[in-house]
Order: structure tokens, then C-alpha cells, then sequence
């Protein structure tokens, strides 16, 4: 599997769903895009023809906003046909503006209304370690829910009860939707505050397939507490007009926005 | 868009009023409170996405004598935040200004999670809480300015998309106050937001059919009007109410509690019956789920044969 091939032809896919769409996310998602490739791809136990089997691993997508990327990811996974990128957002298609538990096979929770995914990821640990399963948790979570005091009564949780089979990733692209995070509301150092809060920490660029890999290892192994891998990512990533320019949090392409980022992504 | 008129109104407000403070949960840009920050820089309070906190602080700004407006989508804003506006701001009686933009399903494509179809039914059950949605941009930036004045907490339904001019600039907007918008003998429509132009034009419809359709703006849904409804519906004696709401605990459960009580007579709750919505173009939406003038016009029709 060439990781880095894989990513492009999902980033590609993404922009052509996002400009039909016409009004959408698209910054974070090309920014998680190597991760969710790495995820799907080379890490999750998850089977595209039995969506719930019962021993799979849960990823919960926390900044449900980015769900562009996920769609992409799991239909090219075989989670449901290409064909259905077409209808994102439009009446009556199970590619909802924010993903929805019910309509699309491989999305484990709603979400949407930010901050409420690593809770909900806690649940699913305890809930698994309650049932002495292996089965591992990843929940997906953005720079920008650190703001909300939810995530906070999460990463308490988390390490009270030393959910070892919980891995957080942060996606940290320094962008929300009226500016840059350190403008915005200042985050810091997202590294220190876990830390601070008992968790296993480990930072890195998450646009480095090989940082990926040793970091999802690295926190498979850690049995004493949860772990958060503060990825380091470039949001609008692959299009250089897009790149670190918060102005792309919540806005699609237009046609000849698409055609010079398709130039630029071959 | 009502939030443009809000973000004109809010503006105008300022300008006058000194103790007017804004806070916003990094979505300046969308609820049209950014001219106000560059404005006024120093009385604006970008506290990220923190919608607990938005109001809370909101609220001890208000002990300090500040006219908070505390700005955000609805589905945030009361959706995450109730018992904090409940005991902060109502409990406490403070006059913040709970601002909200992107209500119901005229949200259109961002789906279900952000149309906010509940918060009416919150905002209404609480002492002390006055629930106001205007039906155009003027009149939402009237009542921008409006609620400044009052010295008790407001909740101020917006939406996100466009509404069809109905009021004039010359038109008053007094809260508690419904304005009849347009005189009739057989039926009484009353609505607010986005359903009020098409209630309009559904009696339009039915005024070709012989039937005569009082139409009432009900932009305050608390306090309820009951003056002016009840003058009304003695008159006719055959209601509809129309919300892009749950039927639910909105501006016709409001309607429902006056009439039942003082005077019961037919009515026909119209509004998101008891569903969540989906991503789709706006107006899709409204003709899918039934909330436009044709539905108005049969519900209407049904009442008069069966009564
Ligand atoms: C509870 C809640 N408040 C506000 C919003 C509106 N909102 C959507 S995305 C966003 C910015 C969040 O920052 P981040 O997730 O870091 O954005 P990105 O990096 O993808 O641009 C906001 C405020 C929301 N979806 N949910
Ligand atoms: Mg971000």
C-alpha cells in the first residue's frame, strides 16, 4: 500500500465532493487527511462488509466538521460506494453536512456541535473494559474543542480511570473559524497541559507517515494511562493556496479553484 | 437574513449606548458581530468556542451594569448552555442578551445537529426569559435595538438565511406587541420568522377562494400578545399557527395554553412535527417538511369544512 498515493487520490476526490457540494469544511480535512489514510488503511481493525462487527475498533470522530475526509477515507475503503461522494450534503443523502450515526455505514457517532467526542470516546472505553474486550478506541479531536470545557471533564475522566485503550489525537492546524487558535482563545502548549493532566503524550507532524506509525505503536503499548499524540498538521495541506489560512475553515472551491488544486495535486 | 439586520441594529444600538458589551464564541463572522468588534474593539469579548462560558460571563458582565449580548448559533446557544442561562441570567435576572443565529431548518445543508428546532420550547419555559423572532431584516434590526431597553433577559431567535422583506421601515416593533399585518373575518394565521411571508401569501390564495385570513406577526412569542389574539380569534374562531420549530413547546404550544384557557376554538399547530432535520437547500427543506404557503392554504381550508 503506497500510503502517500493513497492520500493524494483521497485529497483529490475530497476537493471534487467539496465543490459539488457547494458549502462545507475544507481546510481540516485535507489537513487530516495522512492521518485518516494511516488510520483506515494501516492501523484500525475495521471490516468495510461487517461495519459493526463486534471486535472492531471504535473511531469516534469528535470535530465532526471534518467529516469530508472521513467520507472519502471510508468510501474508499469500501464502506460504501464512490458514487455516493457526489450527494454530500444534498436532500435526502446519507452524506450529511455533519455525520450522522444512523445513515452512513462506518460513522460510530453524530457529531458536529464540538467537544463532546472524548467523553464519548471514555464511554466506549469503559464500556469495552467493562466486557474485558481488546477492541481499541480512537477518537479524533481538534485544536479548537480544547475551548470547550467538556473536552476538559473528559481528559479527567480518561486519566482517573487509566483508559489505556483510549488514543486522542489532536488535530493541531492552529486554525478555527474566526482566526488563529493563539488569537482566538490561546491554547499553548497542548503537550504540557496533558501532561499536566496525567495522560502519555507524544507531538507529531502529522503529515510524516513514519511519525504516525511509531506514535500509534508507541500508545498501542503504553497499559498505565491514555494517550493523546498531539499531531502537528498544516490545515488546507496539499494546496498551497489553502495552506495555514484560517479563511479556509468553512468554504469550498469554486471550478477554477478546483482545477488549480487538482493541477497542483498530481 | 435576519442576522445581517441584528448585526446592523446591534451597531446602531452601540452607538448610543455605552454599556453595550458583545460577546461572541468564535462566531463573529457568522452571527455579524464582526463590525461591532472592529468598532468597538475594547467592548468586545471573543471567548472561543465556549458557549458555557459565553453566557456565564455574559452574566457577570451584567452585575457590573454592561447590556451583554451573548452571540452564537442556537443549537450552542441555548442548546448547550440551558441551566447556565437558567440560573446566571434568569434566576439572577440580568438583562443578557441571548442572541442566536441559525435556527431551524432554514440552516439548510450543515444538517440536523445545527438546526436548532428546541430552543423555543427552552427559552419560553423560563421566569423571567422574554423569547423574541423577527420575520425580516428590518425588523430584526428594530429589535436589536429594542432589546437593549428592557432591563430583564432576552433570547433573540435569528436565522440564517434570507427572508422576503415583509415590514417597512415605518412599521412599529414593540415588544409584546404582534403587529396584524393584515385584516380578515374567517381565520386567524398567526406566525413568526421565516413562516410569516408565507402566511401572507396563503391568505393571498385563500382571499381567491372567498376566505378571508387574518394574518398576525407574533414577533414576541413571550410575553404572548393575548390582547391582540384574542380580539382576533373571537372574531374568526379558527387559528393556524406556523413556526420553523418543533410543534412542540414553540409559538403554537404558546397560542394553544392562551386559547385553551380563555377562549377555545379550532387550531392547527403548524411546524417540525416532532422530527429531527437533514442536510438539504433550505427551501427543499421548507416544501419537504410542510412549512410554506401551500400547507398553510390546505390547513386552512381543512379547519373551515370541518367546522
Ligand atoms: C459547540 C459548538 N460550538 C461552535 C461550533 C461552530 N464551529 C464549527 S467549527 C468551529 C471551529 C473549531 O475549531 P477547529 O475545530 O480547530 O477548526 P478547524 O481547525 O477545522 O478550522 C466552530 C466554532 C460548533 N460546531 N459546535
Ligand atoms: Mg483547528
Amino acid at each position: 500500500m503506497d500510503l502517500k498515493k493513497n492520500a493524494l487520490e483521497i485529497r483529490k476526490d475530497m476537493l471534487i465532493m467539496l465543490n459539488k457540494a457547494g458549502s462545507g469544511h475544507t481546510a481540516g480535512p485535507l489537513g487530516m487527511t495522512d492521518i485518516f489514510t494511516y488510520l483506515y488503511f494501516n492501523f484500525l481493525k475495521v471490516n468495510p462488509k461487517k461495519p459493526l462487527d463486534p471486535n472492531r475498533d471504535y473511531l469516534i470522530l469528535s470535530n465532526g466538521h471534518i467529516c469530508p475526509v472521513q467520507y472519502t477515507v471510508l468510501a474508499h475503503k469500501g464502506f460504501f460506494p464512490k458514487t455516493h461522494l457526489a450527494t454530500l450534503r444534498k436532500l435526502s443523502s446519507p452524506l450529511q453536512g455533519h455525520p450522522h450515526r444512523t445513515q452512513l455505514p462506518g460513522i460510530e457517532t453524530t457529531s458536529g456541535p464540538l467537544g463532546s467526542g472524548i467523553s464519548q470516546a471514555c464511554g466506549v472505553a469503559l464500556g469495552l473494559k467493562l466486557d474485558k474486550k481488546p477492541n481499541r478506541v480512537v477518537c479524533i479531536t481538534s485544536d479548537g474543542e480544547h475551548q470547550e470545557g467538556n473536552t476538559w471533564e473528559a481528559i479527567l475522566l480518561a486519566a482517573k480511570y487509566k483508559l489505556n485503550n483510549l488514543i486522542v489525537i489532536v488535530d493541531r492546524n492552529k486554525i478555527q473559524i474566526d482566526g488563529n487558535t493563539e488569537d482566538i482563545m490561546p491554547l499553548g502548549s497542548l503537550k504540557d497541559k496533558y501532561k499536566a493532566f496525567e495522560w502519555s503524550v507524544q507531538e507529531i507532524n502529522g503529515h510524516d507517515f513514519e511519525e504516525i506509525e511509531k506514535a500509534l505503536e508507541k500508545a498501542d503499548k503504553i497499559k498505565t494511562m491514555p494517550s493523546v499524540i498531539v499531531a502537528n498538521t498544516t490545515p488546507g495541506k496539499g494546496v498551497k493556496f489553502m495552506e495555514d489560512d484560517y479563511t479556509w475553515h468553512g468554504k469550498t472551491p469554486s471550478e477554477d479553484e478546483l482545477r488549480e488544486a487538482l493541477e497542483e495535486l498530481k | 437574513m435576519t442576522r445581517s439586520g441584528f448585526g446592523k441594529g446591534l451597531l446602531e444600538a452601540a452607538k448610543t449606548n455605552k454599556d453595550i458589551v458583545v460577546l461572541s464564541a468564535d462566531l463573529a463572522g457568522s452571527t455579524k458581530v464582526s463590525e461591532f468588534a472592529k468598532t468597538y474593539p475594547h467592548r468586545f469579548f471573543q471567548v472561543g468556542v465556549a458557549e458555557q462560558n459565553l453566557v456565564t460571563t455574559a452574566s457577570g458582565l451584567a452585575h457590573t451594569g454592561k447590556i451583554p449580548y451573548a452571540t452564537t448559533f442556537s443549537a450552542f446557544s441555548p442548546g448547550r448552555n440551558f441551566e447556565q442561562i437558567r440560573t446566571t441570567i434568569c434566576y439572577n435576572d440580568q438583562p443578557v442578551k441571548i442572541c442566536s443565529t441559525h435556527t431551524g431548518l432554514g440552516v439548510g445543508e450543515d444538517g440536523a445537529t445545527h438546526q436548532m428546532l428546541e430552543d423555543i420550547a427552552l427559552m419560553r419555559s423560563l421566569p423571567n426569559m422574554i423569547v423574541i423572532q423577527p420575520c425580516d431584516d428590518l425588523e430584526a434590526s428594530k429589535a436589536a435595538i429594542e432589546i437593549s431597553k428592557v432591563n430583564k433577559p432576552v433570547y433573540l431567535r435569528l436565522t440564517r438565511q434570507n427572508l422576503p422583506q415583509v415590514t417597512k421601515e415605518s412599521s412599529k416593533f414593540k415588544i409584546g406587541k404582534a403587529n396584524i399585518l393584515r385584516k380578515g373575518e374567517h381565520i386567524t394565521i398567526i406566525a413568526i420568522g421565516p413562516l410569516v411571508a408565507p402566511s401572507l401569501e396563503a391568505a393571498d390564495k385563500l382571499k381567491e377562494l372567498g376566505i378571508s385570513a387574518e394574518v398576525i406577526n407574533c414577533h414576541t412569542v413571550k410575553p404572548l400578545d393575548e390582547k391582540t389574539i384574542l380580539q382576533s380569534v373571537k372574531k374568526t374562531e379558527l387559528v393556524i399557527t406556523a413556526e420553523d420549530h418543533q410543534v412542540t413547546g414553540g409559538l403554537g404550544s404558546a397560542v394553544a395554553e392562551l386559547l385553551s384557557q380563555k377562549k377555545p376554538v379550532p387550531l392547527k399547530i403548524i411546524g417540525v412535527e416532532d422530527k429531527f432535520g437533514e442536510s438539504g437547500n433550505y427551501k427543499e427543506l421548507f416544501n419537504k417538511y410542510k412549512l410554506n404557503s401551500k400547507r398553510i392554504v390546505e390547513e386552512a381550508k381543512k379547519l373551515i369544512e370541518d367546522f
